[in-house]
């Protein structure tokens, strides 16, 4: 790398300065407020701050349904990576294929990263819709089980599962295609004619050589799923039924902003927080060092 | 983007909001912030009483600006009032009643009114809106938007079944008409906006049944729910059944249901009487429909329903001769003409008895009778402490959890004992909290 050399000794503080200050004031700041309301029980408008310490999490980690919600997250989670995942990987590997028009599928594959999460919420609302939604109308010929998301846990679960995966799987084919691009078509060939079938040739070279590619998305996914999933959540189920799709992000906005419970919405917040930073952690850890390149 | 980045752009969009909204350029007439949560024709309605007030007089302009749904309206409220830019008019739904009552930020509206030499006849307000939003006898926020929730049927899907064009008077003839509704292939027999505002809080009220201690909260901060007696079982074991014999559908929470309704597929329907000015414009060629009171259950003592929708607070902190635009404003709003007119075109109740003999006599009932429905059923009630309203801390929270398990009591994932049960042990922990908080 060519290292810069400022004749200003000032000079490269100045430039960076800019970014340091958003960072402080829309990240650092909010972050540290967050650590600090959540040992306080406080009043919406603030003019009543008890500290209670430790409260607001012990009461958190002895709440039934927050413990539900984190198990609710983390199988939201892992659903939206693993299908999202192996469906991007073989949609990849398709669209790698050499074809006419492959532009045109290319761009249409990657589509719908470009849409907002809350939009493509209610895309898939009106799917799914058990009054007006095209599915359920199609289902109704087909069997007659109430495919009613209002109601059933299940259904609303796999709706949320579903519009994420679709959201944000542009992206993953995205990677995944500039994976299989950069593999050295010497090295298949190589195989081909050690007679590897095109299944031993994926499994044996493709998918080892990929691997870095599937954990820096598999973490990003994870990331995606767990914290950036509260637009399609407010926008489709509101957590509902009952507390079927109720993930952290959104119990954690739901009893700050709406409910205005400060002090524990804060706890949540900082547990998310602690959350993000082994995820992070363990990406920086192990992306370098334990994946095979 | 994280969870975390998203909180610091919230703050930096409400921030924003606050600058831009912020009394700014000097103008002659002294300008009067009003933020209401009220979207399409509502807010157009709310748009002509500003248009309207300032063109009445020279020395105020009230500008009505819309911040979103209750919830954002209320929280950008909290915010522009931490940050020392809160407007001076804030309307907040009658779920944040006990939250603004307890937050030492609102200037009340009778001493406000009173402290600027304004007279409003108080007495001639309604008595369950009155009694609602009043504290000691004094009202505190200014009554304006309050509805009640009633019965509509669809004409034509009665048609069809058999049935006369009669709504029904109890729950048992709800269930016999529900299920030939059904019979004669009609989507839904029964359904519901408003899921515990209606079936819970409405139904204990209705019959004179408590829904919390300490007077549902009147007589003091209110610490346990008692929805889990043998009235709410009952109330919800019976929709339970609906559900699972197929007269009854459950369309979710907040108002989502009325697409139901308002698309032609419910027979019988309970929702707010504010949905007539809506279920007018929509059904309008498609299906005829007619309304009646909520229906009883036999055995049990006649209470009154409840109001729901909102009211304006006052904002501490402004300046005297804003105070005084505001008075002079709200002077206004009660006013028989306003309260007349606001009560024809939305289907809210009119808030004065002056504005319910205006209306009678200008013929607006015989021509929308459906508009009559709400003022006859809370005139045939009993106001009793169990059916003067709501008072709780952090209702948000508490509605929350008892449509929570309304849900997994309709899915049949719970009895309604056990829902009820639960429901109560999660809002008593709320109350609690705020107890706790307001000591």
């Amino acid at each position: 790398m060519k290292r810069t050399v400022f004749r200003n000794r000032w000079l490269p503080y100045v430039l960076v300065a800019p970014q340091i200050a958003i960072t402080v004031v829309f990240f650092y700041w909010p972050a540290l407020d967050s650590v600090r309301l959540s040992l306080y029980r406080a009043s919406p408008f603030g003019d009543i701050k008890i500290f209670v310490g430790w409260g607001n999490f012990a009461r958190l980690f002895n709440d039934p349904s927050y413990l539900r919600s984190a198990l609710t997250s983390v199988m939201f989670a892992f659903f939206v990576t693993v299908i999202g995942l192996a469906l991007a990987l073989l949609l990849a590997a398709l669209a790698n294929a050499k074809i006419r028009g492959l532009a045109i599928y290319r761009s249409l594959l990657l589509w719908p990263y470009g849409i907002a999460p809350a939009i493509a919420g209610i895309l898939w609302l009106f799917i799914f819709h058990p009054s007006y939604g095209v599915l359920p109308y199609v289902l109704s010929f087909v069997t007659a089980y109430q495919f009613n998301w209002f109601l059933k846990g299940w259904v609303a679960m796999t709706l949320i599962i579903v519009a994420a995966i679709w959201k944000q799987f542009g992206y993953n084919l995205a990677f995944y295609l500039a994976g299989l691009q950069a593999i050295e078509t010497s090295v298949l060939e190589a195989a081909s004619v050690d007679g590897a079938g095109p299944i031993r040739r994926f499994l044996a070279i493709t998918f080892p050589l990929l691997s870095p590619v599937t954990f820096f998305l598999f973490t990003l996914n994870m990331t995606f799923a767990f914290f950036d999933t509260f637009g399609l959540v407010h926008s489709v189920t509101q957590g509902g039924p009952g507390d079927a799709t109720s993930i952290l992000v959104y119990k954690a906005w739901k009893d700050g902003f709406e409910n205005l419970q400060l002090g524990i919405s804060a706890a949540q917040s900082v547990v998310l927080m602690a959350v993000v930073i082994v995820l992070t952690a363990f990406q920086f850890r192990f992306a370098e060092k334990k994946v095979n390149y | 983007m994280s969870w975390f980045t998203l909180r610091s752009l919230r703050l930096a969009v409400l921030a924003g909001a606050v600058f831009l909204a912020a009394p700014g350029a000097a103008s002659a007439r002294t300008e009067i912030y009003w933020w209401h949560a009220l979207q399409a024709t509502l807010g157009e309605r709310v748009n002509e009483i500003a248009a309207k007030f300032n063109a009445s007089q020279s020395d105020y302009e009230v500008k009505a600006i819309f911040k979103g749904s209750y919830p954002e309206t209320l929280n950008a409220a909290i915010a522009a009032y931490r940050a020392k830019q809160a407007p001076h008019i804030v309307q907040v739904y009658e779920v944040g009643t006990q939250t603004m009552l307890s937050s030492g930020a609102v200037y009340p509206v009778f001493q406000l009114v009173k402290d600027n030499n304004i007279t409003i006849d108080w007495n001639d307000i309604i008595g369950p809106v009155k009694t609602y939003y009043s504290s000691g006898g004094n009202l505190y926020s200014m009554a304006f938007n309050s509805s009640t929730p009633i019965l509509f049927y669809n004409k034509d899907l009665f048609k069809k079944a058999g049935l006369a064009d009669k709504a029904p008077a109890t729950w048992d003839e709800v269930e016999a008409m529900a299920k030939k509704l059904v019979a004669s292939g009609a989507k839904c027999g029964y359904s519901t906006a408003w899921p515990s505002w209606i079936v819970m809080e409405n139904m204990h009220a209705y019959h004179d049944q408590p829904f919390a201690d300490h007077a549902n909260g009147f007589d003091g901060l209110a610490t346990s729910l008692k929805i889990n007696g043998a009235f709410g079982v009952k109330m919800l074991e019976l929709l339970q059944r609906g559900a699972k014999e197929g007269w009854f559908t459950y369309n979710g929470r907040l108002n989502k249901a009325e697409a139901s309704m308002g698309g032609g597929e419910c027979g019988i329907f309970t929702t707010s009487s504010a949905y007539i000015g809506n279920l007018t414009k929509t059904a309008e060629g498609k299906f005829a429909w007619g309304t009646g009171s909520l229906p009883r259950m036999a055995g049990y003592p006649q209470g009154n329903s409840i109001i729901g929708g909102a009211t304006l607070w006052v904002m501490k902190g402004a300046k005297p001769e804003e105070n005084k635009g505001v008075a002079q404003f709200f002077k206004y709003l009660a006013s028989t003409e306003n309260q007349a007119w606001w009560a024809g075109v939305t289907g809210y109740l009119p808030l004065t008895q002056a504005a319910v003999k205006a209306m009678e006599a200008s013929g607006v009932y015989t021509k929308a009778p459906a508009l009559k429905t709400a003022v006859t059923q809370m005139n045939a009630g009993k106001s009793t402490p169990n059916s003067q309203g709501l008072r709780l801390g952090n209702y948000g929270s508490i509605r929350d959890a008892i449509e929570e398990q309304m849900e997994n009591v309709f899915a049949g994932k719970k009895t309604a004992k056990q829902g009820l049960d639960d429901a109560v042990a999660k809002s008593d922990d709320v109350l609690k909290e705020f107890a706790a908080t307001y000591k």
